[in-house]
Formats: structure tokens, sequence, C-alpha cells
């Protein structure tokens, strides 16, 4: 009995953070990341830019002590800059122990999706859907997983590519 | 499994501890070994230590580790309870330290995740001959001092009972082939005949001292006479139970021949009362430097301390940083500055004072005493004694003095080679030291002070010097030089040695061979902030000194504004800063500006152009030129305005900014009071080589 119990409790414990996502706008877009790996989610700072860097990384703020580079999902995405205000928000994410945080129009809410709702997005090779993960379906809308893997780690795989030409 | 290994904190605990224990053990080990015996507290502490080192590292299944340090615990065993033991001191100490040698290796493989596959088996025979020889002296002894106090109640009777006959007898021994260590084995051997003869002399005589004498025993054997009043049987059956024996020859001889062979064998072995005098008279000294010792001990290395992972100090001290920020935005908040309260005036000023002192204690925290760095170059002297048949004693001074953890770590592998250096090419050998009128043992001084901010660490040897003359001639025929003997001063050319490619020939020992590597030591020391400097005058000896500051993470720096961007230079990189007017300026035919400044000729840098950041201010009446120097290269740089000066906490760029590029002349990144972010430039990668770069680009575009 008391086993049983315990089962269920260590399910219950791994699967709090499972199949939820922190969904954000951009524009008219919803966009999701899987709770794990976001670990705040902060206003709008005055952001130290540092020179030589691509323009989606916007420069530096200090986190607390903590000095974390912003990267701008819209230049990231290649959408059009805007300019930010009280609804923008940083979202710090914690990737493959680097910290970074991304800057979103607004954040919506925690979504629980489930499983059957998400889909594979179409394969397409070209643009920013590479960063896409999923896409899935909530209440009336479309919302675009990310794969935050990808979103730090690809870049920097490009910029390279890019320098060394 | 292996990956995992040092995550298990019992793996990690075992490591920890017995890492210290080792350590300490080397200490005790190497402070002995000044004085020349263990006293009976470092004997009983020796004992603990190889105890727990027995039962941890049988507990993690180190089989290897603990079956030595169980051997080494008999052998302290033996010297607990026997103090009457005669034991040879300097070989007892070459195998504690290689034992410890051995435990570190193993350590170190199981730090790395790997298994401890040490072969143990050498080290493990030497410890149980060891044991064998002085096993044998002690229940030997045992007899040895009943029988003498039984002697000293009937003093009459036994010259007439014990003198009943007197026989001088000659015996030869011979070892088996494998048996090894013969001399030690020989020595045992006379030490325990004692209680059986009056007289023994012996030949090799020098068998504990000499190494060597092994190769004589193994081929001549090894010659014992002596002059017995008892019984010759036991003798003879003593003498056959030797361990390892192979043969003997046992021959009784007249006393005129024993009288000749005497005055051949010459060296009569001391007596046990010589011995025992002896010991008591080094205990005596070992006492009274254990007294000092001990004192030094409790300040260094008290028992309440406990060790804390650097990163938790770490946001320790970012919490604290966030605190002092905190403070200012609520003291300084514009909404209550225009209110006069004076009650919180005063809680804010207090406040401020806490949080003040909050920060300080904070970067005490990290601070580390440079002792156990220190204590390390003990071991490399002694080794390095023992080596090159040198005899040079080390003075440690001020090792007490504290250092930021991270620049301790950097410092203790430069330190070991200029010690080195100190010991293999500076200091003379005993010879020369004789006929240059100095005592026969040399000297290597380490010492250790603060100086403002930095921490000064001074190696100062009595050794024969650098020779200018040579060292200019030296680095002239290498090309390194273009000015005239006459025109250098003295610590420039000193400081020749430090220069890369320079020296690591042959000749290297004729001006003392500082050099190889000594440009190793020099960036080092630089890649942390700090500079050497060395001083030498010929004959008399060679002080290096390194200068490090306290700590890396804080500097005193000047911060700037560019546009919006803050940056910091670092104080001890500023040389001047003025304003030009834009007559002063000089444009090469390539655009790049220049200006001179008391006849030289200065590039240089605009940051807004270099950093491409938008800025209001253009010419040169509106902003400021820095002049900055490192390495006696220097530039200009010219900023919008200077903000003042401040000590400011270093800190990295994010991991993430790093991995995608390395920014040119950035060093890393600070937080000013009011929480913004500033930039910290790094003017080694400016510089004139920076300007010449930039100058080549020009050159190649059009």
């Amino acid at each position: 009995m008391n086993e049983e119990l315990n089962n269920v409790l260590d399910v219950m414990e791994e699967d709090t953070q499972k199949g939820k996502f922190l969904t954000f706008s951009l524009g008219n877009e919803y966009y999701g990341i899987d709770i794990m790996y976001v670990t705040e989610i902060v206003g709008i700072q005055p952001i130290t830019v540092v020179p030589e860097l691509p323009d989606f990384i916007r420069g530096i703020i200090n986190l607390r002590g903590k000095i974390i580079p912003v990267m701008d999902a819209r230049l990231k995405f290649k959408k059009n800059p805007k300019e930010y205000n009280d609804r923008t928000c940083i979202i710090v994410v914690d990737v493959l122990d680097l910290s970074i945080g991304i800057i979103v129009d607004a954040v919506a809410e925690v979504l629980n999706i489930s499983e059957d709702n998400i889909v594979p997005p179409p394969n397409l090779n070209s643009g920013g859907r590479k960063y896409i993960k999923s896409v899935a379906k909530s209440n009336d809308n479309v919302t675009l997983i990310l794969d935050c893997e990808k979103l730090l780690n690809e870049n920097e795989l490009d910029e390279l590519m890019i320098a060394n030409e | 499994m292996s990956n995992s290994f040092i995550d298990e904190p019992m793996t990690e605990a075992y490591v920890y501890e017995t890492t210290q224990i080792i350590d300490t053990l080397e200490q005790l080990m190497i402070s002995s070994e000044s004085v020349g015996i263990f006293s009976e507290e470092n004997i009983n502490a020796i004992f603990r230590f190889m105890h727990t080192i027995k039962g941890s590292s049988a507990m993690m299944m180190f089989n290897d580790i603990s079956t030595l340090a169980h051997r080494m615990e008999d052998v302290f065993f033996v010297l607990r309870e026997n103090e009457q033991v005669k034991y040879d001191f300097t070989l007892l100490v070459d195998v504690i330290l290689e034992s410890i040698d051995f435990f570190k290796i193993e350590l170190m493989k199981i730090k790395e995740g790997e298994r401890p596959d040490g072969d143990n088996t050498d080290i493990l025979a030497k410890v149980s001959v060891y044991l064998e020889s002085i096993k044998g002296c002690s229940t030997n002894n045992e007899k040895a001092v009943a029988k003498q106090t039984e002697k000293q109640n009937k003093v009459n009777q036994t010259v007439k009972e014990t003198g009943v006959s007197t026989k001088y007898f000659k015996a030869n021994l011979r070892f088996k082939k494998d048996a090894d260590m013969e001399n030690i084995r020989s020595f045992s051997v006379i030490h325990n005949m004692n209680e059986l003869v009056e007289e023994v002399y012996y030949k090799p005589s020098d068998v504990m001292e000499n190494d060597e004498a092994s190769e004589e025993i193994r081929k001549n054997g090894f010659w014992i006479i002596c002059k017995i009043k008892e019984e010759e049987e036991r003798l003879k059956n003593y003498l056959k139970n030797t361990i390892f024996l192979d043969s003997l020859e046992f021959n009784e001889i007249e006393s005129e021949e024993y009288k000749q062979l005497t005055t051949k064998f010459q060296d009569k072995i001391s007596t046990e009362n010589e011995w025992n005098k002896n010991k008591n008279s080094l205990k005596e000294k070992a006492k009274q430097i254990e007294k000092k010792a001990k004192h030094e001990v409790t300040m260094s290395s008290s028992q309440s301390i406990i060790s804390v992972n650097v990163e938790k100090l770490d946001s320790l001290m970012d919490m604290v940083g966030e605190l002092v920020i905190a403070e200012a935005m609520v003291t300084q908040n514009p909404e209550i500055l225009s209110l006069e309260l004076e009650s919180f005036e005063k809680a804010s000023r207090q406040l401020h004072k806490i949080t003040g002192e909050m920060q300080d204690l904070v970067m005490a925290i990290r601070m580390v005493p440079l002792s156990t760095t220190f204590m390390k170059m003990h071991r490399i002297v002694r080794d390095m004694n023992r080596k090159l048949g040198k005899n040079v004693a080390l003075d440690v001074l001020g090792e007490e003095t504290e250092v930021d953890k991270n620049i301790i770590e950097k410092i203790a592998d430069p330190l070991m080679h200029i010690i080195r250096n100190c010991v293999d090419h500076g200091i003379e050998s005993e010879d020369e030291r004789k006929l240059a009128g100095k005592d026969t043992q040399g000297t290597v001084v380490l010492e250790a002070k603060n100086s403002g901010s930095d921490v000064l660490i001074i190696v100062r040897d009595d050794g024969k010097g650098l020779n200018k003359r040579e060292l200019y001639n030296k680095a002239a025929s290498q090309g390194l030089l273009n000015r005239p003997f006459e025109d250098m001063s003295d610590r420039e050319i000193n400081n020749l040695i430090l220069k890369a490619g320079f020296s690591t020939k042959e000749e290297v020992t004729e001006f003392s061979g500082r050099g190889v590597g000594m440009d190793v030591v020099s960036k080092n020391i630089e890649s942390i902030g700090g500079n050497v400097i060395v001083e030498s005058e010929y004959g008399f000896g060679t002080t290096i000194i390194l200068k490090i500051p306290l700590t890396l993470a804080i500097i005193e720096g000047m911060n700037i504004k560019v546009g919006e961007a803050r940056f910091t230079l670092p104080i001890v990189a500023i040389k001047e800063s003025f304003r030009a007017k834009e007559m002063d300026i000089i444009k090469d035919t390539e655009g790049q500006e220049m200006i001179m400044v008391r006849g030289l000729c200065y590039p240089i840098i605009r940051l807004s152009e270099f950093y491409k950041i938008p800025t209001q201010v253009n010419t040169y009446d509106e902003g400021i030129l820095i002049m900055v120097e490192e390495n006696e290269r220097s530039c200009c740089i010219f900023a919008d305005e200077l903000l003042g000066q401040q000590q400011v906490v270093v800190k990295t760029l994010p991991d993430f900014i790093k991995r995608y590029k390395q920014i040119k002349g950035l060093g890393g990144c600070t937080l000013l009071g009011d929480g913004s972010i500033s930039l910290i430039l790094s003017i080694g990668e400016f510089d004139l080589s920076s300007v010449k770069e930039k100058y080549n680009n020009k050159e190649v575009k059009p």
C-alpha cells in the first residue's frame, strides 16, 4: 500500500515539470519554452552593449550580481525590431550550464499541453524553423515550441562559420 | 561507474581527508628531519595518521594503500612501544617520504575517477625489511635493558662471573643473492650482537651511511671480529639465524691477530650508551624545536577550520555586492532625497557601515595563508639536496601572509621553478663556497610580505649571483639586444634572464643558469597581474622578487565613458591623461592619428571607432586622451570623459560570449556602484601591436 503510494508520488514529482510550457508572444505568434529550462522572468533592464557581437545579442545585464548575455528573440528570428516597453520581458533560461536571457514582447502563461496535442513541425529546412522543436495546439491557438539547446548552440556554429568565411 | 566515482560523497570525503593527513605528515617529516630525530609525540602522531589512512582506505577498498599504511603503522608501533630502539633515521624518513609519494599518486588517480592501480610491492618490501631490522633490535634491546639493571645490582660479582675466559672470533657473513639492502641487514646483525659480545668491529664500517656498502658486502661478505666472554655457541647460533643468510664462516682467533685486525677495521660501533646519550641530546633539541613548531602550527593550521566550496564563496560575494547596490538604491532613492529625515539618515549610515564591513569580510574569507605552498618548497629543497649532493637550507619567513585562493594556485609552479633554479644553479658546490670564503651551507630565503595592495614574494639566495657582462654578451650574441652594455641599467640586464629564448644552452652554469624556463615564470606571474624583478650582486647572490596583487578579484580602476558605454582601465596601466589640442595631432598617410608628447610619438586609439560606438564627442578638445602603458609599449586612448577612480570587482564575461568569440581588448566586466556594467579593458591586447595591425589592414585593403 505504502509502496504504491510512494511510486505514485515519485511519478507525480517527475511529472510536475513535464508537459508544461512557458508561452510568450512575438508580434502575433505564440512560442513556448519547456519550463524545465526557465529559471526566471524579469522585466526589461538596462543593457550594456558589448562590441563585436552579432546584433541579436543585445549585450549583457546584471542579474543580481550575475552577469548574463541577453538575446533579442525578434532579431534572432529575423523579425523587425520593436521598441522595448513595460510588457517586454527577459526570460532567463539555463541550458547546458549556460545562462542566457531571451528578450520577448510579452510573457503569456504557463500551459499544460498533453502529448497528443504536440506534433512535429513540417519538414522544411529553411529560415528560423530549425529552432522549432514541435508545434502544439492549445485552446484555439497554435504554439511553436522552441528547441532551447539549438537556440543557443546552433547560432554559435552558424556564427563561427560566418566568421570563418 | 568510473565517471560517477568522485561524485560519491564518501570518496570525496576520503580523498579530502587523506590528502590533508598526507600533507601534515609530509610537513612533519620535513620538520623532524631538520632536527634529526622523531620526538615521542611525532611518533605517536605518525602512528595515528597511518592508522587512519589504513582504516579509511580499507573501508574504501583501496587495498594497496591500506596494506602499505598498515606496514608503516607496524613500524611506528614498534618505535612507539620501545623507546630504546635504535633506528636509522634518514633511511626511515626516505621510506616514509616514498610511501607518501605513493599515496599521493594513488589519491590523484582516485580523484580523477580512475582505479588506484599503483604497484606497491617495491615500497612494501622496503618497509618490511626496515620493520624486520628494527623489530630484531627491539626484542634484544628489552633484554639488554633488563640485563643492564641486573648488572648494576651486583656490580662486583658480574666482573668475576662473566670474566671467565675471553675469546676472540672472526666471522664472515654472506647473504643470499636476492636479499637486497645488505647494509641494513648487516647493521641489524651488529646492532643485536651488543649483548652477546664485549667488543665488536666490522668491515665495511660505514654500513649505515653508505649505500655502496651493500655492493661490498655482496662481493666480500660482511666481516665481523669480536671479543666475547660468554659461550661462543650462543653467538654462533645467533649469527646462523640471521635472515637471508647464505653462508657463515666462524673461526676463533688469537688475541694478537685480533689486535691487528682491530687496527685495520678501526671503527668501533658506538656503544649503547653513546647512542642513548646522543639520542637524549637530540631529543632535548627536538623538544625545543617542537615547542616552537607547535606555536607556529597552531597559528597556521588550527583545528577550527572548515572547508567550503569556492563556488559558494563566489555566490556569497555576488550576494553581498548586490546588497551594497540595493542599499544604495534605497538610501539614495530620488523619492526620499528631497525629504529631510534625520533618523533615516542615521539608520542608513549605520546600514552603510555594516554592508561595507561585510564586503571586506567576504573578501577576507577568500584569503588563504601562503604557508601550505611554502611548506611544499621544503620538500623540494630536501630532495634536491639529496640528488645534487648540495647543502642548502631553506629559510621561510612571513608564510602567514594571505593571498587570494586563485592566486595561490597560480604561483605554486613558478615558485617551485625559481627555488629549483636557486638550488641547482645559484648555490655553488660546497668546495666552491669554501674557496669563496662563504659558509659551506648555502641558504635560500623564501619570504613573503605585504606592500600596499601587493604581496611581495622574495626568493633570495647567497649563491654566486649573475655576471652582468656575461649575461649581456650572451644576449647580444643571440640577437636579443642592440644597445651597448654601458647604456643598460643593472635591472635591465638582470631582467634578460626572463626573456624567452634566452640561454637554456650548456654554458648555462657559467652565469648561474637562470633563464631555463624563467620566461615561463615571468609569463605566469604576469598573467595574474604581477611582475618579476631580478636583483643580483655578482658573487654574493641573487634575489628574485615576485610582485603579485593581493587578489585577482579586485583591481583599482579608472572608469571612462564613450558614448553610452562605460569602460574601466586598470589604474596601474595609466601613465597620464590630458586634453590635447586639435593641432597637436599628426596624421600619417594611412590616416592613423598620432600625438607627439615630450618628443615621443604615440599612436591614438579612438575607442568609439575601435568598438564602433556612436558618440557625440569627436573632437580632441572635447574628449580626453589617456596614455596607457604595458610592457614598455604604450599608446593613447581617446575617450569622451573620465568618470572617476574606483575599486572594482572583476568578473569574467559570460561563458556564452567567451565561447562565441574572444573580443579584442576586453578583459572582463565589473559592476559599478549604480548597478550598471562596465567593461574592463585589457591594455596588453591593444597597444602598439594592435595599432600596427590596423595599419597593415589598411595597407592591404586599397
